[in-house]
């Protein structure tokens, strides 16, 4: 199997993995308790803590741990918006391309009375500083815009947004669920008030994540019971799970340039080889974006044959075609960019890991050449186009 | 998985892929926007208005591709009058089922067919009734 879909998640890595095993019956205290085992656990908890702190330059009683990205955007946008009402500030500004953790969440809060301003991203996938400044109004209590794309791998601007939110005294948040670990993230520099992180997209177990918090942004809780994370944030930790995630991401960032090198190369090389392709188009600005992102719609050909004459082929890959985003439309994100329906249709992402080979990407590339001709022999649309209809792409 | 073995036969084997290049009719139907388009071409043996051969072209998902297989099994060497009968329900069926978000692949192969035979009456100036080729408007609305 050859496994591309590495935006959607990643296999656990081997030293991840061996780090939890104690903490199913060895080291299984409630960190909360006073007695020994819970003394010990709590100590491995603060280890994680500081371990994950080091990772993206914040202190350790900035870092909350949570059950994953999802839960660490609700809980960042619930708690700024919490703020803001209270202040009679009710104003969002967010990007067209937010994943739906941040987007469902801002529906719920437009329920509430908020109002919600969408920044366009432009044909490269990229939100424009200039248009945030314009955005932010008297009225507005939160600033939230990814790190970089699901689905593109684009990388937004993000410290100069972080400026602009400073200066104008907003409170910024990045759902950096798919940066962190795979390029630098230096909170410091970054200026974020919060930014959201999930164990499983960088080698590490499912179901954990965390969310920095910057000392001094207020902290609503989102979740309700016991003492635990400086009382912000209830339910016995998940410990196994954070050690998982602190040594996996650790791991990730001792090697992140020569993991970055190393992606970027077998990147551009499927970029190269499948723009071959005729009538193909590379989705999202081709520098900007992370190093193990790739993203081309195909015209003429539909997404979800396209994902499963591949998987018959031994390749795990996505897709953000209707079908397989279970609903009507195509993806918001290839929407954004400005792709037609018919086009968004046909794309296919294929999202590398660290333990991506050559030789597999080399089969890729001829696997997804074989299976675009294929559905291009049988399609209508494509039928059409050769003979005298006109591309889009 | 999503689909059934019977689905996922017809998708990775499809039958009569293809085009016909003096088809008797042919019908298109469904729309790219929303990501299916189903193209049927039939030959119609004019003394037995029997179908002789159905051959397809699609853009679009597994299960539309399946659908459109089974249903060109489904009408060759069949009268037109009963090929006007393959309801959307029948393609279902010979397929083992479809996942509920996936039916309206079957809807658009009963019109694919009903849109052939149409285009095949038109063009030999025969006369019929409007409701029996009736075909329901894309599901999905833009």
């Amino acid at each position: 199997m050859i496994y591309l879909d590495n935006a959607g998640t990643t296999k656990i890595s081997a030293k991840a993995k061996e780090a939890m095993m104690p903490f199913f019956d060895e080291i299984y205290g409630n960190a909360s308790s006073l007695h020994m085992a819970g003394q010990i656990a709590k100590e491995h908890l603060e280890s994680a803590r500081t371990k994950i702190a080091k990772a993206i330059n914040a202190e350790p009683s900035e870092v909350y741990f949570t059950s994953g990205g999802t839960e660490s955007d609700n809980w960042a946008i619930s708690t700024a918006c919490k703020f803001g009402a209270l202040k009679g500030k009710k104003h969002i500004v967010t990007s067209a391309i937010e994943h739906h953790a941040v987007l469902h969440v801002l529906d719920e809060m437009k329920k509430q009375g908020f109002k919600v301003t969408y920044l366009p991203v432009y044909e490269n996938g990229i939100v424009r500083v200039e248009d945030v400044k314009k955005a932010i109004t008297p009225e507005t209590c939160l600033v939230t815009i990814m790190f970089a794309n699901n689905e593109i791998g684009t990388i937004q601007p993000i410290e100069e947004i972080g400026k602009i939110c400073a200066e104008s005294g907003v409170i910024f948040h990045s759902d950096a669920v798919q940066a962190v670990g795979h390029v630098k993230v230096d909170v410091k520099t970054l200026k974020v008030n919060m930014l959201s992180m999930s164990g499983h997209k960088f080698h590490g177990p499912k179901g954990v994540g965390a969310l920095y918090v910057k000392k001094g942004t207020p902290l609503f809780n989102f979740i309700h019971g016991g003492a635990q994370e400086q009382n912000r944030r209830a339910g016995t930790e998940n410990l196994a799970g954070i050690v998982g995630m602190s040594v996996a991401l650790e791991e990730a960032v001792e090697e992140i340039e020569s993991t970055s090198k190393k992606l970027t190369e077998l990147r551009d090389l499927l970029l190269t080889e499948l723009s071959k392709i005729e009538h193909s188009k590379i989705n999202g600005d081709k520098v900007k974006r992370l190093p193990n992102n790739f993203n081309m719609c195909f015209e003429g050909i539909e997404g979800e044959s396209l994902l499963l004459l591949l998987s018959d082929a031994g390749v795990c890959a996505s897709s953000g075609s209707a079908c397989t985003s279970g609903s009507l439309d195509p993806s918001h994100v290839l929407l954004a960019l400005g792709l037609p329906h018919e086009v968004a249709h046909g794309s296919l992402r294929l999202t590398l890991s660290r333990y991506t080979t050559k030789e597999e990407i080399l089969t890729t590339i001829k696997e997804v050449k074989r299976v675009v001709e294929l559905l291009r022999k049988m399609s209508p649309v494509w039928d059409s186009l050769q003979k005298g209809g006109k591309h889009v792409i | 998985m999503l689909y059934s073995e019977k689905v996922m036969d017809h998708f990775r084997n499809p039958r009569n892929v293809g085009e016909i290049a003096d088809a008797d009719g042919v019908g298109e139907v469904g729309n790219a926007k929303c990501g299916d388009i189903m193209r049927m071409y039939i030959k119609v043996d004019k003394k037995t208005m029997v179908i002789t051969d159905a051959k397809f072209m699609t853009f679009g998902c597994g299960s539309a591709i399946a659908t459109s297989s089974i249903a060109t099994e489904m009408i060759i060497n069949k009268p037109i009058s009963e090929a006007l009968q393959l309801s959307n329900k029948a393609v279902v069926e010979a397929l083992d089922g479809l996942p509920a978000h996936k039916v309206h692949c079957s809807v658009l192969a009963e019109e694919a067919v009903k849109a052939a035979v149409k285009d095949f009456y038109d063009k030999n100036g025969i006369s019929y009734n409007e409701e029996c080729l009736k075909s329901g408007e894309c599901p999905c609305v833009h």
